[in-house]
């Protein structure tokens, strides 16, 4: 039988504020435990909390860049659960109003453009850690509180998506998203952003929808892929032998790469929802959503149409642009002082990405400034040096941060451009290889690539190979 | 005139004038309070050490002639559910036993920055959740009038100390009337301030949109001089107001001419006492002589509040009292089979009956397919209350009626019927239900010879107001200046 796929997915987003949610703790990653705590994330008796304006205005930003509706008035709920990494056992969420609500994300699939609705986007605060020790037969386990509290931002699609690439797609543009914005680093390894996704079948054709299938701990992307692929196969057996498929939550297993049941829709927890009285409704009026729009910047989808549309460069060059705001950025400033787009590229998607990878450098610190890669490209076009001295230059300058000038007249890499200092080398490498000169006089013009190739590697690349060939063809010829 | 005897303000004087040493006064009041309060039953935990270094502190300033704070050397009690840095704030309750807060709450902070001397803790229904001061998880405070009488709950403990000489002044936290119902019982002057007035960070919540910190004190003056102190917007409890904070001394004399008194007739129905009754008629006939006008009026939604509080109070308890959980600080089960095990053992031991109750009750309220029903109703009849208090206010400037429909009962008396317990509220519930301010303040006395309370609600923000009616009242009669014979056998403890 043949079933169609019916995906949705919940994504948690650590915001990337200085400060926790509702008291002033860092949020640094990575700190010995219990060092980044107060009495107000320890639920200590007594505290309550003080909502983090920038962790708002952060959430508000996704919610609007995802295009969604932003009521007036907001408010928090508690969501109520025991587990020891939860220090008041609920949770600060929302839930009977959300931050934003209908929105919808356009992802680019084979490129066509599709639409996944957002059911809603909402803020919440983050649990702790717990610590299992490694000793055998231990008889505890430890908690570290430095991560409760951070402010995490859930966003839940609607299940508009039919197979993996559409998920796919959907994780990779929303992470691009949160990082134009600004509002979360995404860091998977780190936590910061994670994903839950729910799968249900249905025989293609049908109207109905099979029982809905929540699958957590899923800890990459490829995970929720591999994650996705399994559950669909696992509920395709099940309905190939006249089984139901059971509403339940299931648990990733990343080793075995399997899923096992978590707990039944029997055993679904009550969460008993009520608005959290310690927090005053959020009041967003006109004005603050205007200051918060200002500040989201152009999205990556948006972006790479420009590119294609303005510079004329390819749907695969731009999508590597795009693909990190810094990138696209670098670009755009590099096209200010040259206008060259296609060049700067070239050089940003070859040989910038190539340097990056190799060097395992930092994106979001990168040793060449967009000026920098402007004036070697001055120097290129003007005609002072080769492309493949070019290159030479550019790592060098990658390495050192120096400017390509320097470097040039440094390494004495400028391009011989004197028509006698070539002639001598040309008359050097004629003489050295009459056997070549014969094979061209009878008719073989490869044999003249051969002799380029000789003169450029005698002048160490330096010599203007433009004019190399003119005058290498006329001494030949004469 | 003893010492234990004057009020606040007349204390102050006489220790910025060095008539009084803070260190003597201290000590005095130490002494009494281990005299006699293993009959009263008021505290909890005594501060000996803190006090007197503190007392030390605000001696050298005045010989120094130093600048000394609002309350400089005034003794002061606090209910043992407002956390204390370094010293046990236990909620009266087995589960925060060894629990020491590691920070001040913020009217702690006030109170320490205007050089009060803080004595001790005080006992309370654990939790706050009573009003008898029976459910505590450790004692039972007597009423200083008659120790066979609850001296009123939750914060019976500060009422008590207060009433028997053992502080000058006390806070506590009135949810539903656990500052105004043990005034009345134990004829002290108890002020719960509008929703919001004053900050509840550091006050161990029970009931989060009711909980308010509130005063007790001998007369309506040192009222108004505590709530000054700890009155005014705090960054750490959102749901504190940044209003201005007036003075509440001055004019604290402006009398109550041409003021319009509400009387609910709701409030003055079948099940009021008889000697109540007659003290409230009392009070509002001096009121007309002082010039006022009595209106009668009507809060039609009156009969639902006790309902809409339980629902409320309990689902905001239930969610509050989840924290208690063994995990981070106060009782642990010493043994338990894994996770879930170690929950139920932990809070099956550490909490007391009625906590449990009302956390039970506050859950069923919560639940999916309930919420509706019950949390959600709730609230909806609570603005439906609200909105009674905003229709009066349009016609009247504040509303007189009792704080309490008895003048007392006996210990034991309701404690075995949770139902009648809750009903000792039914006149000062709507207060907490619509976050406005009411003051109690004692106005008779039981044929019995117990204190009557008389209670005046007032708009939000306006206990300035509530302290000048109050004033208008006191200053015309002597029911404050009445002191209870204690009456213990050392038998009795
Ligand atoms: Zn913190």
């Amino acid at each position: 039988m043949e079933y169609e796929v019916i995906v949705g997915l919940e994504t948690h987003a650590e915001l990337a504020t200085v400060t926790k949610l509702f008291c002033g703790c860092s949020t640094k990653f990575g700190s010995e435990p219990n060092t980044q705590v107060c009495p107000v994330c320890l639920g200590m008796p007594g505290v309550l909390p003080v909502m983090n304006k920038k962790a708002f205005e952060y959430a508000l930003k996704a919610a609007i860049a995802l295009n969604c509706k932003i009521d007036e008035f907001t408010n928090f709920d508690r969501k109520s659960y025991y587990y020891p990494d939860l220090p008041k056992n609920y949770q600060i969420s929302q839930n009977y109003y959300n931050l934003g609500v209908d929105g919808y994300m356009d992802i680019c699939v084979h490129d066509r453009i599709n639409r996944v609705r957002i059911h809603n986007v909402h803020l919440e605060e983050e649990a702790g850690k717990l610590i299992h020790p490694e000793e055998a037969g231990a008889d505890y386990s430890l908690v570290d509180f430095n991560r409760a509290g951070v402010p995490l931002l859930e966003i839940v699609s609607y299940p508009d998506m039919r197979n993996v690439d559409e998920v796919e797609s959907y994780m990779q543009t929303l992470r691009k998203i949160l990082l134009y914005t600004e509002v979360s680093d995404c860091k998977m390894q780190e936590g910061s952003l994670r994903f839950e996704a729910s799968i249900s079948l249905r025989k293609k054709g049908a109207e109905k929808l099979g029982n809905r299938v929540e699958i957590k701990n899923l800890n990459s992307m490829k995970s929720v892929l591999k994650a996705i692929e399994y559950e669909t196969k696992r509920q395709a057996d099940s309905l190939d032998q006249g089984e139901t498929v059971d509403r339940e939550t299931r648990l990733w297993d990343e080793v075995n790469e399997k899923s096992a049941r978590m707990r039944s829709k029997e055993e679904a927890q009550d969460y008993r929802y009520f608005p959290e009285p310690d927090l005053l409704p959020v009041v967003v009026d006109g004005k603050w959503l205007d200051e918060v729009k200002v500040t989201i910047p152009e999205l990556p989808l948006a972006r790479k149409q420009r590119f294609i549309e303005v510079f004329k460069l390819s749907d695969y060059d731009t999508s590597l642009l795009v693909e990190e705001k810094i990138l696209a950025d670098f670009f755009e400033d590099c096209i200010k002082i040259v206008d060259r787009p296609k060049v700067f590229c070239n050089w940003i998607t070859n040989d910038l990405l190539r340097e990056v990878n190799e060097r395992k450098l930092d994106i979001h610190h990168l040793p060449i400034r967009p000026y920098q890669l402007a004036a070697l490209v001055e120097i290129i076009e003007k005609g002072a040096i080769s492309s493949t001295i070019a290159r030479e230059v550019f790592s060098e300058m990658v390495q050192t941060g120096e400017a390509p000038q320097a470097i040039i007249e440094e390494k004495k890499l400028a391009q011989i451009s004197d028509e006698g200092l070539i002639e001598a080398v040309i008359v050097k490498v004629i003489s050295g290889n009459p056997a070549v000169i014969e094979d061209y006089k009878k008719g073989k013009k490869n044999a003249l690539t051969f002799l380029v190739g000789q003169v450029m590697k005698e002048t160490k690349g330096k010599a203007n190979p433009k004019m190399v060939n003119e005058l290498l063809q006329r001494k030949i010829d004469a | 005139m003893r010492l234990f005897e004057y009020t606040a303000l007349q204390i102050k004087e006489k220790i910025i004038s060095g008539e009084i040493r803070p260190v003597d006064l201290t000590k005095q009041f130490i002494e009494q309070i281990k005299n006699i309060d293993p009959h009263v039953q008021a505290y909890l935990s005594i501060h000996e050490d803190e006090a007197l270094k503190k007392a030390a502190q605000i001696q050298k300033k005045i010989e120094n002639a130093e600048n000394v704070g609002f309350l400089a050397g005034v003794p002061i009690a606090i209910k043992d559910n407002i956390c204390t840095k370094g010293l046990h704030t236990t909620c009266a309750s087995k589960i925060l036993r060894n629990f020491i807060p590691p920070y001040d709450a913020c009217v702690v902070k006030r109170l320490k920055e205007e050089d009060a001397i803080i004595l001790g803790k005080t006992n309370l229904d654990e939790f706050a959740m009573g009003s008898s001061t029976e459910n505590s998880g450790y004692k039972i405070t007597r009423n200083p009038w008659n120790p066979e009488y609850v001296p009123g709950g939750s914060s019976g403990g500060s009422a008590a100390a207060v009433a028997a000489d053992l502080s000058i002044m006390a806070l506590g936290s009135d949810t539903g009337g656990s500052v105004r119902q043990p005034a009345a019982l134990c004829g002290v002057v108890g002020v719960k301030p509008t929703y919001g007035r004053v900050s509840r960070f550091g006050l161990i919540a029970f009931g989060s949109s009711l909980d308010q910190i509130g005063t007790f004190t001998r007369d309506v003056k040192d009222a108004a001089l505590l709530l000054q102190v700890i009155a005014g917007h705090d960054f750490h409890d959102s749901t504190s107001m940044p209003v201005p904070v007036p003075d509440y001394l001055r004019e604290i004399d402006a009398g109550v001419r041409g003021l319009r008194i509400g009387i609910p007739k709701e409030y003055f129905s079948a099940g009021l006492n008889e000697d109540v009754h007659n003290a409230l008629k009392n009070v509002l006939r001096k009121y007309e002589q002082l010039g006022a006008n009595v209106i009668d009026i009507s809060l039609p939604h009156t009969e639902y509040a006790v309902a809409v509080y339980y629902i409320v109070a309990n689902a905001e308890a239930s969610s509050n009292l989840a924290r208690y959980d063994g995990v981070r600080y106060g009782y642990r089960a010493s043994k338990s089979n894994g996770i879930v095990d170690m929950y139920c053992r932990t809070r099956s031991e550490g909490f007391g009956n009625e906590v449990k109750r009302r956390i039970m009750l506050g859950n069923y309220a919560l639940s999916s397919g309930y919420y509706d029903a019950y949390y959600l109703k709730a609230s909806r009849v609570r603005n439906l209350i609200k909105g009674d208090f905003d229709g009066a206010f349009q016609k009247v400037d504040c509303i007189i009626c009792p704080t309490s429909p008895v003048p007392g009962f006996k210990i034991g008396e309701r404690a075995k019927n949770p139902l009648e317990m809750y009903l000792s509220d039914i006149y000062t519930i709507p207060a907490n239900l619509a976050g406005i301010p009411g003051i109690s303040l004692p106005c008779g006395f039981s044929k019995e010879g117990l204190p009557i309370g008389m209670q005046i609600l007032g708009k939000h923000f306006e206990e300035k107001k509530l302290l000048q009616i109050a004033y208008a009242f006191e200053r015309e009669t002597d029911f404050h200046r009445k002191k209870p014979v204690l009456k213990f056998s050392l038998t009795q403890k």
